[in-house]
């Protein structure tokens, strides 16, 4: 009996497919504007790229490929048309294949959960990573929330992940330093800075990429409404601290943390 | 209106962010806690958080590592009584929160800067370059609380009663492994009243001994830019900015740190900034109160025998 279930377990691992959500965000080195109209923030001719974390998640399935752990690599976009850019780059990186979700509409984590959800029950994948959270909105929601609709446990923040059959090995990045949970799969793991160094594709990479297939489909082909609950009342720049003096010498600057700031 | 508040707890302590959470929730309505894991001792601590009218415990060892997959059932299973469900934006309040939301078909909205009114509120965009209201069509809301936004009840001066929770079927997801949790005798990073913080000017792990003895004498949290943690110099539990700590004390003190857009948004709600730094143009001064540019390695000892002066 112990060695049908080691086979079987053996068998699942040795297809295991692994979906990268990936987002389009503005550019981790741009720095942005708020709207005058205080709608939002300007996006228009400003660079955009995939969310960092995203390419850490990315870079963490190619890993499990060439390991040979995983055997497929799918990447999912979600919003405009531009958006099968992003995919581009994480098949470039080393996915397989791409399935865009376009829309025009203002897809928030709960949405964009429910439409994954979707997906994983069509393509049923043994692993699901993606970015803890995305530079843009900064919600650090959507791999809890898929986790949730699925069922399935969830390993957020991992600086290092090893699967071990029908279990994964997550170290998380917690508050006081690091946590290392054991979680069953099919799971949901949710990336923090240090689990890898994303590499950079390589240019016969990239013409490599070109010929990968990218499916585009529309939330209502999943059956999804994809209507946000938010609604933006507007948009502020944050209050502005003014610079304030420049001292001289360490002795002016405890002097003034003593009288002026009276801090110390 | 009711609002339920899951607690970070350690011991008899109840964690600072989880009081802010607190001082958040008694802007909305009247606040209940929720106390998950055996633990007793935290029990009493949060029945005597001012403000809060009822602790809800669920002691359970289950419970214990704030594991998601338990606590959000658990949370869910309370949820019927409530308005509102918080935490403090810890790396539990993160974890577990959105999973709450989604089970409850919500959508969660995540590190709250303000209260507007019960369906409205601030939150940082863009590693909070800007600052979003937004306004939840849910019945239900589902909340973080950015901790340096909202000053902390106090730890005493309450009188809450303690109720169980009904045991709930917990899910076995997932299992707690080990915990490799910095040891220090200093302030956490978030609670500090003074921060001094080391950035890619520090050159080398071994260089953060300097600022021992300064925050030794100040008492100090002793922190560092994404660009130290990156480079390798200290874990990533120092880390202060938007994908670290966000941070609000009395004094920050920034040593050979430059200003990156997101080490900014985890300290520039401090009250005083201090920045040094060899490099006039480096943009933390644009936010520093007090800034001296001066090399670190001569600067950090002469601090050190101003502070013993004193």
């Amino acid at each position: 009996m112990g060695s049908t279930r080691a086979t079987i377990q053996e068998a699942a691992r040795q297809s295991m497919k692994i979906l990268v959500p990936v987002k389009r965000v503005v550019d981790y080195n741009v720095k942005v504007r708020v709207k005058s109209d205080g709608t939002g923030v300007e996006t228009t001719g400003v660079k955009m790229s995939m969310n960092p974390f995203d390419e850490i998640a990315v870079e963490e399935a190619v890993r499990l490929k060439e390991k040979g752990v995983a055997t497929e690599i799918v990447a999912i976009s979600m919003g405009v048309a531009a958006c099968a850019e992003t995919i581009r780059t994480a098949l470039a990186m080393g996915a397989d294949r791409g399935i865009l979700v376009e829309t025009d509409a203002d897809l928030q984590p709960l949405a964009v959960a429910k439409l994954l959800r979707a997906i994983t029950e069509k393509e049923g994948p043994g692993l699901i990573v993606m970015g803890k959270q995305a530079i843009d909105d900064d919600m650090n929601a959507t791999g809890q929330m898929l986790a949730a609709l699925l069922g399935w446990a969830q390993g957020t923040f991992a600086s290092k992940v090893s699967i071990e059959g029908d279990h994964a090995t997550v170290v998380r990045e917690v508050d006081g330093g690091l946590e290392t949970v054991s979680i069953t799969l099919p799971a949901i793991i949710t990336t923090d800075l240090r689990l890898n160094e994303p590499r950079y594709a390589s240019l016969p990479n990239i013409m490599k990429a070109r010929k990968k297939p990218i499916e585009t489909i529309k939330p209502a082909d999943l059956g999804i409404d994809p209507a946000p609950r938010l609604t933006v009342v507007s948009v502020a720049e944050p209050p502005k601290r003014v610079a304030g003096v420049k001292v001289k010498s360490v002795a002016e600057l405890v002097e003034k943390l003593k009288l002026e700031a009276k801090v110390i | 209106m009711t609002v339920l508040v899951l607690l970070d707890h350690e011991g008899s302590t109840i964690k600072q962010p989880s009081r802010s959470a607190v001082a958040a929730a008694a802007l909305l309505g009247d606040v209940h806690v929720l106390v998950a894991g055996t633990n007793p001792e935290a029990a009493a601590a949060a029945a005597a958080l001012p403000g809060v009218a009822c602790v809800i415990t669920a002691a359970d060892a289950a419970y214990d590592h704030a594991l998601a997959e338990p606590l959000a059932a658990l949370l869910v299973s309370l949820a019927p009584g409530y308005t509102h469900l918080l935490a403090g934006s810890t790396a539990i309040g993160k974890n577990v929160m959105p999973r709450v939301a989604a089970l409850l078909d919500v959508q969660p909205i995540s590190d709250i800067a303000a209260v507007v009114d019960a369906d409205t509120f601030v939150r940082p965009i863009y590693a909070g370059n800007a600052l979003a209201t937004v306004r939840s069509s849910d019945t239900k809301k589902v909340i973080t609380v950015r901790a340096a936004s909202f000053d902390p009840v106090a730890a005493t001066g309450g009188s809450a009663a303690i109720e169980a929770a009904n045991p709930i079927e917990i899910p076995t997801l997932s299992s707690f492994v080990s915990a490799e949790l910095s040891k220090s005798e200093r302030p956490e990073l978030t609670a500090a009243r003074v921060v001094i913080s080391g950035g890619r000017g520090m050159q080398n792990g071994d260089n953060f001994k300097l600022l021992d003895p300064i925050a030794d004498k100040l008492g100090a949290a002793v922190g560092a830019s994404r660009a130290a943690v990156d480079a390798g110099f200290v874990p990533n539990d120092y880390q202060v900015g938007q994908t670290g700590k966000i941070v609000a004390p009395d004094l920050y003190v920034a040593i050979g740190i430059s200003g990156a857009i997101q080490h900014l948004a985890g300290m520039k709600d401090s009250k005083v900034i201090v920045a040094i730094n060899k490099d006039e143009e480096a943009p933390i001064f644009q936010v520093a109160d007090y800034g001296l540019v001066a090399d670190l390695f001569t600067a950090l000892p002469e601090l050190a025998a101003e502070l013993e002066k004193a």
